[in-house]
């Protein structure tokens, strides 16, 4: 039995205007142990999906799905002490800004120690040890005295580096890491990226890497999702994605990659926009920029099964078999 | 497809906003009918406001026993109606707000202006004495100014006038200051603007938004201080019908006629009541980053 | 820590220079004879007026006047009471306590129930319960607190008997000054009731003097904690599957006390002034109807040395108001 199932999942945003379809439909399956990476540009709803799973999606928005299960419980049914016992300890999420997610009013203590002691149960002093384990264990040197710290006193990195331990304090089966390393320098993207791949190892945690950044997911995951628009377009190994991607948008986002270009002619980007709330197409919704568009492509496209994932396109193929056709 | 929807311009956005805004809308009904009301009291009030008849004293409101439909709301300790009262006291309430508002707009607007533009000796001066101002209790540097002056309507509106002067003084200067540093304003003064023009030209207009919101709002201030110093005998005199002073007299009147204890407060409150939702409401559609 | 406390407090040194000034003023800009208004009487021969002018010391120049003046006030030194010829430190001294007790009394009646409303209203945002707890809150916005009283009144005292109209308590009970608050000094006496009468003597002007407090920190409380609500690290918190309790009682609340504590220090100088409206309405003996008293009867050096008496109070308090921040959120202790 996978560790997270969700299917049939819709997050929608009310407004005056209309409605914003966040997510569409989505699928997705997890086994424990394993590293997913969801990729897609800002507004496909790759943050919406997974904080709709921890059950942070603000006011206006609505959830629902066929199934939202984690070890065999189903997070929308369950009653909410159940709820919050699963969440925070069994799943733990980090954010993009580290800077902005650490409450200003409070020590780097009290933050690690408060799921220690709602959770594990332990005291103070013994949540105090377990913290300064934890801060060893992402990195930070000197863990004692930045334990009295404020965050307002910590860097970028070291920010983030006080989320992640705040994140494992109860090892947790699956952690989500949104964009953990987007708003940090590059220099220190790399130490985040390294440190959450390794934790990964020694906790036998599994992992979702949300990101923008197909190279960023491409060195740590073993599958990748690659949604568009609210919907998972591509979902396939993370090899397979690289050397023969199906979806024409998957393969569009390749193209445009400047560390794949020949390097004399002009980078690859793709024309048009994201629909908004107000231009979403009847059918399948990349068609309006899609190079392979076709009559059919006027209808919702389906979803195909491949050997080692899945494509929703109409007329799903590689560009190579396409550019011998 | 769909074709998106023209943007609104600002002027459509800022209705469309105070629209849906249903305490506003009320805000701006009820304004409006004291205003009018305050416009023809001389022609619809039944009755003299301060002309006695001693045959009708402390007659209680038509709904009452013993009251009679000749007097709606009844009659005060010597005879006069209240009703007409009420209305003839909408007339100098708003006078009062208004000139109050006025007053202060444009001598606090004019302080703030020269104040954030020359800077230096004058503005740390300036801001020295608002800072008195804001320090000082209100209702009481308002009576110590009226105790100098001695009592009566127009020594209270100045009084109240000098205590809202700081709100505006501040608002302006600090918009000047923050404009001031725009590039818009550097390229008219490149281009030989005076500083008066630049002043009133360039730099007020940016103001005009919070200096609305706090007018609006200023208003029902201005009312609810010149009717404080009503009651306390230190602003209009009787016999005039101001609301605050009608209740001076209704103190001893608690025990034997309710009515004249009750419809001045209601009317100030009403009033009060209706600038403030406006007020509420203009702040929310003028400001961009609404709090939905 | 320190050096952000010295440095709020040189600020404040102008605003003091600044009331002090228009203290001094106050007197020479009545119109007629400073003379005959600091001396209260009228139609003074000339041996007696020059005899006057040099014990009020008018005949230094102005300059010299206000540094007197200034010595005096920092030696606590206000004058006399035109009146009653006793000091004016001391006739504010007396009376003090009686308007602090009702101040107090009327900040945690606004405190205890506006944050919780406000947090409430906050939390159930744009339902009926927060449109009907912010209508309310605006209703005691533009309420006049005179016509509140009298209407209050009317209907407790008047109509259901259960309070009593004035005074701080029964005029049978005769109760030891000892710490100038009623409550805790009929409380430590032996006499029967008196605690209870001095309660019930508090509770209408307490609620009056209270309800425009109240509103506004309702408000400020209701905004706070939507502006916090929205930020990273509530979602965090929320993410740590903390109970909503915590999340917003002890993450959210914090930070939105920030701008609650501004708004609770500015309601000292609006407590004052509807003191001075509530004391008059309830014949509460405290400093407010001892000014409104002085001005019927034109009691000048009353006036000059109550204004700046209040004045001073309401400075430090905004001073402390302003330190307390370095210890609410430790970020400003930083700068």
């Amino acid at each position: 039995m996978p560790l997270l199932d969700i299917a049939g999942l819709y997050v929608d945003f009310p407004s005056h205007q209309g409605v914003l379809h966040a997510v569409d439909d989505l699928r997705l399956q997890l086994e424990a142990g394993e590293v997913l990476g969801i990729v897609g540009e800002s507004g496909s709803g790759k943050s919406v999906s997974m904080m709709a799973l921890m059950g942070l999606i603000p006011f206006p928005g609505r959830v629902r799905a066929q199934h939202l299960s984690f070890a065999g419980q189903d997070i929308l049914r369950v009653n909410e002490t159940t709820r919050r016992s699963i969440v925070g300890k069994d799943i733990a999420m980090i954010f993009q800004d580290p800077m902005t997610s650490l409450n200003p009013c409070f020590t780097v203590e009290f933050q690690i120690t408060e799921s220690l002691r709602l959770h594990k149960g332990l005291t103070r002093k013994q949540a105090r040890l377990r913290a300064c384990e934890l801060l060893e264990q992402v990195g930070i040197a000197d863990p004692i005295k930045r334990l009295a710290a404020y965050p307002h006193q910590l860097s970028g990195g070291m920010s983030q580096r006080v989320m992640i331990a705040m994140a494992i304090a109860c090892q947790p089966k699956l952690l989500i890491a949104d964009e953990p390393t987007t708003a940090l320098d590059v220099t220190v993207q790399a130490q985040i990226l390294d440190l959450l791949a390794t934790l990964q190892k020694e906790q036998d945690m599994a992992m979702v890497l949300i990101s923008h950044n197909l190279g960023v997911v491409s060195e740590v995951a073993q599958r990748v999702a690659v949604m568009y628009a609210g919907q998972i377009v591509e979902s396939q190994n993370a090899q397979k994605i690289f050397d023969a991607p199906e979806h024409p948008y998957t393969q569009a986002l390749l193209q445009a990659m400047p560390e794949r270009s020949s390097g004399q002619a002009r980078l690859h980007t793709i024309a048009g926009m994201v629909p908004g709330m107000l231009d979403r197409p009847p059918g399948c919704l990349f068609a309006p920029r899609c190079s392979r568009a076709q009559a059919q492509c006027a209808t919702p496209a389906p979803v195909h099964n491949t050997p080692q994932g899945q494509v929703r396109c109409h007329l799903p193929g590689s560009a190579l078999e396409e550019q011998m056709a | 497809m769909d074709a998106a929807k023209p943007p609104l311009t600002p002027t459509r956005e800022f209705w469309l906003s105070l629209r849906q805004n249903r305490g506003a809308i009320a805000g701006l009904i009820t304004v409006v009918c004291i205003a009018l009301v305050a416009l023809l009291a001389p022609w619809i009030a039944p009755y003299s406001p301060i002309l006695t008849d001693n045959t009708v004293f402390l007659s209680p409101p038509a709904w009452q026993s013993g009251g009679t439909s000749a007097h709606w709301l009844g009659t005060d300790a010597i005879g006069r109606d209240i009703l007409s009262r009420l209305m003839h006291g909408a007339r100098l309430s708003l006078f009062i707000g208004v000139a109050v508002v006025a007053l202060s707009v444009v001598c606090g607007t004019a302080l703030g202006l020269l104040a954030g533009y020359l800077r230096g000796v004058f503005d740390v001066l300036v801001m020295r004495c608002m800072d008195v101002i804001l320090t000082l209790p209100s209702l009481l540097l308002a009576i110590v100014i009226v105790a100098i002056l001695g009592p009566g309507l127009m020594n209270a509106m100045l009084a109240v006038s000098i205590v809202v002067l700081p709100h505006y003084v501040r608002i302006t200067r600090a918009a000047v200051i923050a404009q001031g540093q725009r590039d818009y304003v550097t390229a008219a003064r490149l281009s030989g603007a005076g500083h008066l023009r630049l002043m009133l030209v360039e730099i007020l207009p940016n103001c005009a938004a919070p200096l609305i919101v706090q007018a609006s709002l200023g208003l029902s201030t201005a009312i609810l201080d010149a009717a404080a110093l009503g009651f306390l005998g230190l602003g209009a005199q009787p016999p005039s019908p101001e609301w605050g002073t009608m209740l001076a007299d209704a103190r001893e009147f608690v025990l034997r006629a309710w009515w004249v204890v009750t419809f001045p407060g209601l009317a100030i409150l009403m009033t009060v009541l209706g600038f403030n939702l406006l007020g509420d409401g203009l702040r929310d559609a003028l400001d961009p980053k609404l709090k939905r | 820590m320190w050096r952000f406390a010295i440095s709020r407090l040189a600020l404040v040194l102008p605003t003091f220079f600044g009331m002090t000034l228009l203290a001094f003023f106050l007197i020479r800009l009545v119109p007629g004879d400073p003379i005959e208004t600091l001396a209260g009487e009228r139609g003074i021969d000339a041996a007696r007026h020059a005899k006057l002018l040099h014990a009020y010391g008018l005949d230094q120049p102005l300059l010299t006047q206000y540094g007197i003046y200034i010595g005096k006030v920092l030696q606590g030194d206000l004058g006399k009471s035109i009146i009653t010829q006793t000091p004016v430190a001391q006739e504010f001294l007396s009376l003090f306590p009686a308007t602090v007790e009702l101040a107090l009394c009327a900040m945690m009646f606004a405190l205890l129930i506006g944050i919780p409303a406000g947090v409430l209203a906050a939390v159930k945002r744009n339902s009926w319960m927060d449109h009907g707890l912010m209508g309310a809150s605006l209703t005691g916005y533009s309420m006049p607190i005179f016509w509140w009283g009298l209407l209050l009144i009317l209907l407790f005292s008047v109509q259901l008997g259960w309070t009593p109209v004035s005074g701080r308590i029964a005029v049978a009970y005769f109760i030891e000054p000892r710490t100038g608050f009623l409550l805790i000094d009929s409380a430590l006496s032996n006499e029967a009731g008196a605690f209870r009468s001095a309660l019930s003597h508090l509770i209408l002007p307490t609620i009056v003097l209270g309800t425009n407090p109240l509103a506004v920190i309702a408000r400020m409380t209701r905004s706070a904690m939507l502006e916090v609500m929205g930020e990273d690290y509530i979602r965090t918190a929320r993410a740590k599957g903390l109970t909503a309790f915590r999340v917003l009682g002890i993450h959210a609340l914090r930070n939105a006390m920030v701008p609650v504590v501004t708004v609770i220090g500015l309601q000292v100088g609006v407590l004052f002034t509807g003191a001075i409206l509530t004391e008059t309405i309830f014949s509460w003996p405290g400093v407010g109807k001892w000014l409104i008293e002085a001005i019927a009867r034109r009691d000048y050096p009353v006036l000059q040395g109550g204004m700046l008496l209040l004045g001073l109070i309401v400075m430090s308090v905004n001073v402390l108001v302003d330190l307390s921040y370095g210890l609410i959120n430790p970020r400003i202790r930083a700068h």
